[in-house]
């Protein structure tokens, strides 16, 4: 078992849960190719200390801390060399242990091939129902259940070994260049039962039996010209997010553009049609409001000729809607005007569930930026960071 | 047996150098894992296939089946190889 001390704060006796409450601050955890950080911030979210790096040297695709507990933290690792694992921390980070049985595949049956995970690239915590339980999603493509916390992993539902999910999945070939990826896993927060996830490739997926059965929710989404739309495995869904204000609302950050559905239709909506056309509506993440289901932020990037995956014309932005998608506005004040050529991954950019809501995104250059304004000024929180891989706001 | 461990794997084992019991790879990998719980999985994936940049060596030889009969004089290097950046 691999464990680890942060030591970066000198054991005390427990604080009583007023204690806590009184002293809670924000935190922004950041997963990079190279180890992980936590940010603390201050009541005004002005000054921050980094705390890291934690795994130096592994890549660690998420770090996650559980809402329902406010203290444990999961962080999805691995190293270049050495398979995955996941490593978890019930004391806000001080510590950490690895799971005892990280994701895998079931073993394949004499003469068959069998999968093997790569890398957990998503983490997700359970309905707040349900204590315990972490769904987790990897490279190559696999769904996955804790129900202990995080210590122990199964496989979950039967897309794993579904030969119709299989399908649809493709080869390691078909996926992004790191390998194909399960994320975007969705609980709602009405109904445990209730789930969402998608595959980068194999589309978006929709469970209302508790992950008994799944199927396909693409109504609506464009693929790559030529290809057939009604083919799950032509689907690449980037980021998906469900919006706390109103859980019948998800928008999605795609491939082929930006969508929202508004349940119980299953037609998907492009509202990025109506970004600019020299921007595009092509990128990884999408941000959801913590109270505003008609607010969201993205980050396009260049999806044009051979995909640069960079800022449009080195020019980074933020572009914003207050209307579900009708109209969109450019947030780019404080950001480098010129001459920046980096971009935001799909889990690198979230929001906290302050008001005025704070959003921050990490860069593929490493670098952390926040905004305590719902985005009209940015502001530079580190520099000289890993790539950044995924970027989540919480409070300890 | 002797079972050499390199630097990435260290974390489980805090030496350079430990023992381990089977008539098999196989077997001396799942005595390693009770020993040092987890080191096996960030050797050998779910299928049992020793993973792309790990090279086990038995007395200098290289050997990629688990079923590798061993002896007990047999000495076992477990090699990170160097790729990435």
């Amino acid at each position: 078992m691999m464990t680890t001390d942060a030591g970066t704060r000198p054991a005390g006796r427990r604080r009583s849960p007023a204690a806590r409450a009184r002293s809670r601050h924000p935190v922004v955890l950041v997963a990079t190719r190279k180890g992980a950080w936590l940010f603390h911030g201050d009541a005004d979210r002005k000054a921050w200390r980094a705390d890291g790096p934690h795994f130096l040297g592994h890549v660690v695709s998420h770090l996650v801390l559980d809402p329902r507990d406010g203290r444990t933290l999961l962080a999805a690792a691995k190293t270049g060399h050495l398979g995955p694992t996941v490593f978890r921390s019930t004391d806000r980070g001080r510590t950490w242990k690895e799971a005892e049985r990280p994701p895998a595949f079931a073993k394949a049956a004499a003469g068959e091939a069998g999968r093997a995970v790569d890398h957990t690239f998503w983490l997700a915590p359970g309905h707040a129902d349900e204590p315990g339980t972490w769904y987790a999603g990897t490279s190559p493509q696999g769904l996955f259940r804790s129900q202990d916390g995080g210590v122990t992993w199964a496989p979950f539902s039967s897309i794993n070994d579904d030969p119709q999910y299989h399908k649809w999945m493709g080869t390691v070939q078909d996926g992004t260049p790191d390998g194909p990826k399960l994320h975007s896993i969705i609980v709602d927060p009405r109904d445990r039962e209730h789930l969402y996830f998608a595959m980068s490739g194999g589309g978006v997926h929709e469970s209302v039996d508790g992950g008994q059965t799944f199927r396909p929710l693409l109504n609506g989404l464009a693929v790559v010209e030529g290809f057939d739309g009604s083919e799950p495995t032509f689907h690449d869904p980037h980021c998906i997010r469900l919006c706390p204000g109103n859980p019948d609302r998800l928008y999605q950050q795609n491939h082929c553009g930006i969508y929202r559905i508004d349940r119980p239709s299953d037609t998907w909506q492009r509202i990025g049609d109506n970004m600019p056309k020299r921007v595009g509506d092509i990128g990884f993440p999408m941000v959801v409001h913590p109270r505003d289901a008609d607010a969201v932020w993205v980050f396009p990037m260049d999806g044009t000729s051979v995909w640069p995956r960079t800022s449009p014309e080195g020019k980074p932005a933020v572009y914003a809607t207050r209307n579900a998608g009708k109209t969109w506005r450019r947030l780019d004040d404080g950001l480098p005007q010129r001459q920046a050529w980096w971009t935001v991954k799909r889990q690198a950019m979230t929001a906290d569930a302050q008001d005025p809501v704070g959003l921050y995104f990490g860069t593929t250059s490493g670098e952390l930026w926040m905004s305590g304004d719902e985005g009209r000024g940015w502001s530079c929180m580190a520099q000289h960071l890993p790539e950044i891989y995924a970027v989540e706001a919480a409070e300890l | 047996m002797k079972v050499l461990i390199p630097g990435a794997l260290r974390s489980y084992t805090d030496c350079s150098q430990t023992d381990a019991g089977g008539a098999t790879l196989a077997a001396a990998l799942a005595d390693l894992d009770r020993r040092y719980a987890g080191i096996r999985f960030r050797i050998v994936d779910e299928q049992d296939r020793i993973r792309r940049h790990v090279r086990i060596f038995i007395n200098g030889e290289q050997v990629r089946e688990l079923a590798q009969p061993l002896d007990v004089n047999d000495e076992i290097i477990i090699v990170q190889a160097l790729s990435g950046g």
